[in-house]
């Protein structure tokens, strides 16, 4: 306790703090709709993705990852839900096809341009998350909060129409809700949160971000509204835990996060059982 | 402005209907007038469906066209599926559903507002399903859901009510009483076009018929009685009137 409290003092551990909460709020949210609209498979291609957009970036030795990796996520995820909706290309087929194509090439171009000596590392930090999320600048921090802002501000403002949308897209569409524009927001924002959770876990675990607190809350509730807030107070609280077990014990952040989440999920199946 | 002439709600020009694989319906033309109650009946597979979805705008016409009236506004109209594919562990309240068909009532504002959910309520007491107002939609009997999909339908309708064969899983009392609500939703205003098996109280309740499939019938119900075709589905041409 003391340990945690020493810590605290730093600011990089507060920002940590600060940003984790954030992201897990922003993707434990989105991932109700993802889940239910069967779409967990896009946030698993994204974050493929967003992994050879750092490749890119990297090679373009952009000052700043996000600057090119956000707009190329973005327009994949938009890419993805068209070919979603195109009835020749099977949707999770393309998405399969894309996901592993952007790891390949992520991977050849790190090797063929590479930017420090420590190869492998980096590469592994990419893929599992790094200690990154402790060396946070405030500009990154700030950035941070203004996309999760946006992204929450966007969600609970749609959030009738994204509960329209997720249970019934055809009643939706036929009664004058603009279905089209309201997917095109949700992979919008997925994008958004891929690119921010991957800060936090790494690009293989940020999925996990996304699908756990939602299946927990699935578990327990059985209204969307309660499902929302119990996966929002889920995904925080299992974001925190993993991140102050990382920071005491020196473990690997993403992994800390997303074994805390599995143990959460577990536990609420558990009780399932027993009410 | 006389009465009698009513206003043209939708008008279908020699239109053709199906998928890639082919037409399934063709020269299909009608109008349905404000206030109108068109039954469409036809046997299984002839198309019913496929028709109310490319009238909803859900799908593109093979050829020719469907003309909505500027009155008819894209938020005026409720829809009951005839299918309505939810996924096994979907979380959602019967409120909570009830609720999103009044979306299209809320406009630009991001929020139920104190009248749609009076409008809610009201559907759901005219359906008695405020007792499970709290309950899980998965966990309904099917004619339960059928009737949670109608308050849905009816929140959203106002001024066109579009049926998929909605008496399908319903009690015959719940049968009988969908009937008279729809009747007096006809009465009140709102143009109904349902889609139904049930041929004798079709003939019944509507104004108008469509009949589709080998041969195309379409006119009033008295016409329709009088027809060779409505009196071969009555069951009443041996009776020989
Ligand atoms: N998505 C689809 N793709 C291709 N063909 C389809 C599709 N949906 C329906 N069909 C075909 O179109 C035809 C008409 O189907 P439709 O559902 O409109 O019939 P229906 O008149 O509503 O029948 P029912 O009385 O059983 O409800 C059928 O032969 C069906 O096989
Ligand atoms: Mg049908």
């Amino acid at each position: 306790m003391e340990r945690l409290f020493t810590y605290l003092q730093y600011p990089f551990v507060r920002y940590a703090l600060i940003v984790g909460v954030l992201i897990a709020l922003c993707s434990s949210l989105l991932g109700v709709t993802l889940v239910l609209k069967r779409f967990s498979f896009i946030g698993d291609g994204l974050s493929h993705v967003a992994f050879g957009g750092i490749a890119i970036a990297g090679v373009l030795n952009v000052s700043n990852d996000m600057l090119v990796v956000l707009p190329v996520t973005v327009i994949s995820a938009v890419l993805l839900l068209r070919t979603g909706q195109n009835k020749k290309i099977r949707g999770d087929a393309a998405i399969a096809m894309i996901s592993v194509a952007a790891l390949a090439f992520g991977y050849l171009l790190m090797n063929m341009f590479p930017t420090s000596s420590n190869l492998s590392g980096d590469v592994c930090s990419t893929l599992f998350g790094s200690t990154s999320i402790l060396t946070l600048s405030i500009r990154e921090v700030w950035l941070c909060i203004v996309l999760a802002a946006a992204v929450l501000a966007m969600y609970v403002l749609y959030y009738n129409r994204i509960f329209a949308v997720t249970f019934d897209e055809s009643f939706a569409q036929a009664c004058g809700t603009k279905a089209d524009r309201y997917n095109l927001l949700i992979a919008v924002i997925t994008a958004v949160i891929i690119v921010l959770a991957m800060n936090l876990v790494g690009s293989l675990l940020c999925s996990a971000l996304i699908i756990f607190p939602a299946l927990s809350a699935m578990r327990l509730y059985h209204s969307f509204r309660n499902v929302t807030i119990a996966s929002a107070v889920l995904g925080v609280v299992s974001a925190l835990a993993g991140l102050i077990l990382a920071i005491l014990t020196d473990l690997p952040v993403g992994s800390a996060i997303v074994a805390v989440q599995v143990l959460v999920f577990g536990i609420c199946c558990i009780l399932e059982k027993h009410i | 402005m006389t009465k009698t002439k009513k206003e043209t709600l939708l008008d279908v020009k020699d239109v053709s209907l199906g998928y890639e694989d082919g037409a399934i319906i063709e020269h299909l033309s009608f109008t349905v007038q404000a206030g109108d109650y068109l039954c469409i009946v036809g046997e299984n597979g002839s198309g019913k469906t496929t028709l109310m979805k490319t009238l909803l705008g859900l799908q593109e016409p093979l050829a020719g066209t469907i003309e909505r009236s500027a009155a008819l506004k894209d938020n005026a109209i409720g829809w009951l599926p005839q299918q309505t594919v939810v996924q096994r562990d979907f979380p959602a309240s019967v409120r909570e559903i009830v609720l999103s068909g009044c979306l299209n009532r809320t406009g630009r504002y991001p929020f139920y507002r104190k009248e749609e959910k009076e409008r809610a309520d009201r559907a759901m007491a005219r359906l008695g399903i405020t007792h499970l107002k709290d309950r899980c939609y998965r966990e309904l009997s099917g004619g339960q859901q059928q009737r949670v999909l109608l308050a849905r339908a009816l929140c959203a309708a106002e001024q066109v009510l579009l049926l998929d064969e909605p008496v399908t899983g319903l009690d015959p009392k719940v049968s009988m009483e969908l009937y008279e609500m729809i009747r007096q939703l006809n009465r009140s205003g709102i143009t109904i076009i349902m889609i139904s098996h049930d041929i004798a109280s079709a003939v019944q309740e509507a104004t108008h018929i469509l009949h589709i499939g080998q041969n195309i019938f379409f006119g009033t119900k008295e016409a329709y009685t009088n027809s060779r075709m409505g009196k071969y589905f009555l069951g009443t041409e041996e009776s020989g009137e």
